[in-house]
């Protein structure tokens, strides 16, 4: 199910402008990495360069390989389609589609991907999907109920039981809690130590101790300044990065001394 | 709170005037409506029981005259939205989604003009233009198809059939849904679209998950401003037209309905006396047409309002 991620040189341009530059790193199958830094570093830039969502803004590019079990995603006859099908994103605002309803939100990308599924199954998947985001117990009786009547965090745990139907090997999460209360931010964090289990699982984050709590590796991220390039400062084991880190801007930003 | 005095607003002069000017500029649409109104109800009463004695127009009855011209009015205009709705979803879609941003202002701003279009012009483009060259086609639908009720023969030979009306209507009525199914496919929020995306969708399965579902309302919105204005337009159907007032479904033959805001423009000059009240009632059914398509539209749009994406 999880695979092996590992970035080469990987440069991002927005048309002329190097948003991201050099970054490599490998990351292990069935393992929580965050990213961390502050905003406008390239985080989320570089996140999103492991599926091609990146290619959704008009003159996105990238230099460099990424490659998820030795295949490079950037290979000219590789349909980026076919990418995010394997590795699913969870975006910083919970987005279930608002005229689907509950069921028809966590089977969007079954029906995209294999249109034809029988009933039984189609259930099965309903009823796999939503426990597997802890979601099951508490919309098991409006499951045809929109999905935007539910609440921020429950909305959130719908869209992670959507990306999770397709069966990714790999789930990347863009400040997944970002705009969720503690509580529901709890259940997303339990959630994410559960999936490690079967999923490869990447999130960028702008809460520490989220990264510390969740996290097996950690990457830092920073910009020398407005305009330039956002660069990979650090990439360790998340104990080492929040407790002995071997760069001092690192060793800052984690301490809470700027950003 | 009674023994201290209610605090009283500061009532500031700019606040009064914008105020003022608001509730006025919103009432004269409601005395407008009902000045209309009152005006044909008033002007019909007498034609709804006339008979052909009293008004020659009339070939029995009020409800016998109407009846075929509201069917054509109705006719034309959905032959109008058959053919305009797809098309004017796929010029939208392809100026929000797929054209490259330069080709796609050019694209808008072309379809805006058609809008700037007299409607006599059309009209003059349809006998001119249009019957002419779709009447071979005609004839050959009613040679090879004739077997199709709606092309039953015989074929007209002008060309100036009830479908050749309904295609004109259709490319006035484009400009105004295209801009608006336009204005409402770019709103779509970008995260719904990405959704769509990460979940593996190509493109055109982002627009049927994310774009068309968001847009539904504006669809329909569109699709009632289309049909109200293709049931109301007057001089272009009235130019094309060879009408017989006949009911039929046939698109293709020289027998064909004619429409009430046609035949009012029509019949007008020449009439007098009973005949003027009855043109203005059937101007009052045309107003009731109007009147119902539009709260039918909104029905359907208000029976879906949980999963609109407005929550």
């Amino acid at each position: 199910m999880s695979k092996r991620i590992e970035v080469k040189d990987l440069n991002v341009y927005y048309s002329k402008f190097l948003a991201v530059e050099g970054v490599s790193l490998e990351i292990e199958p069935r393992s929580v990495t965050a990213f961390i830094g502050p905003s406008g570093c390239g985080k989320s830039t570089f996140l999103r360069t492991l599926n091609r969502m990146h290619e959704v803004i008009p003159g996105a590019r990238v230099e460099g390989e990424v490659l998820i079990d030795g295949n490079n995603l950037y290979d000219a006859d590789v349909d980026p389609v076919l990418v995010r099908r394997q590795v699913g994103m969870v975006f910083q605002r919970p987005n279930p589609f608002p005229t689907m309803s509950i069921k028809e939100n966590v089977l969007a990308g079954v029906k995209l991907n294999n249109s034809r599924i029988s009933k039984s199954d189609a259930d099965e998947l309903l009823e796999k999907s939503l426990r597997g985001a802890n979601l099951w117990n508490e919309v098991k009786d409006r499951l045809d109920r929109p999905g935007s009547g539910l609440s921020g965090g429950q909305q959130q745990r719908l869209c992670i039981a959507r990306a999770i139907a397709v069966s990714p090997e790999v789930i990347l999460m863009d400040e997944p809690c970002s705009a969720l209360d503690p509580i529901s931010t709890l259940a997303i964090e339990d959630l994410i130590e559960e999936m490690k289990q079967q999923y490869t699982i990447v999130i960028v984050t702008h809460n520490m101790q989220q990264a510390s709590r969740v996290s097996d590796k950690t990457a830092f991220f920073n910009i020398a300044g407005t305009g330039k390039p956002g660069n990979l400062i650090e990439y360790d084991d998340t104990t080492t990065i929040f407790s002995n880190p071997s760069v001092q801007a690192t060793e800052d930003y984690v301490s809470g001394r700027f950003g | 709170m009674s023994t201290t005095a209610a605090i009283k607003a500061k009532q500031r002069p700019g606040d009064r005037v914008f105020s003022g000017s608001a509730v006025f500029a919103g009432s004269m649409i409601l005395v407008t409506l009902a000045a209309v109104a009152i005006f044909l109800i008033v002007q019909s009463i007498p034609a709804f029981f006339a008979d052909s004695e009293d008004a020659s127009i009339l070939p029995a009855n009020f409800w016998a005259y109407v009846g075929p011209l509201v069917f054509g009015t109705v006719w034309a205009a959905t032959l109008a939205l058959i053919m305009a709705i797809p098309v004017s979803i796929g010029i939208a879609l392809f100026i929000s989604h797929y054209a490259p941003r330069r080709l796609a202002s050019v694209l808008g701003y072309i379809v805006d003009l058609l809008a700037a279009v007299p409607s006599v012009v059309f009209g003059l483009w349809g006998i001119g233009v249009l019957a002419p060259a779709v009447q071979p086609l005609y004839s050959w639908l009613v040679d090879n198809l004739g077997w199709f009720p709606l092309f039953g023969g015989p074929v007209s030979g002008t060309g100036r059939t009830i479908l050749t009306a309904g295609i004109v209507l259709a490319v006035m009525v484009l400009p105004i849904m295209t801009a608006i199914c336009r204005e409402v496919f770019l709103q779509t929020p970008v995260l719904h679209e990405e959704a769509a995306l990460a979940l593996g969708a190509t493109r055109w399965e982002m627009i049927r998950t994310a774009v068309l579902p968001f847009g539904r309302s504006g669809i329909i919105s569109a699709s009632v401003l289309g049909l109200g204005r293709a049931l109301g337009e007057t001089m272009a159907v009235a130019m094309v037209l060879s009408a017989s007032g006949a009911v039929t479904f046939q698109l293709l033959t020289s027998v064909n309905p004619s429409t009430i805001a046609a035949n009012i423009a029509l019949s007008f000059p020449e009439a007098y006396g009973m005949n003027v009240n009855v043109l203005i009632a059937t101007g009052l059914i045309l107003f009731v047409v109007t009147f119902a398509v539009n709260a039918f539209a909104r029905w359907i749009v208000s029976r879906r309002k949980e999963f609109s994406g407005a929550n």
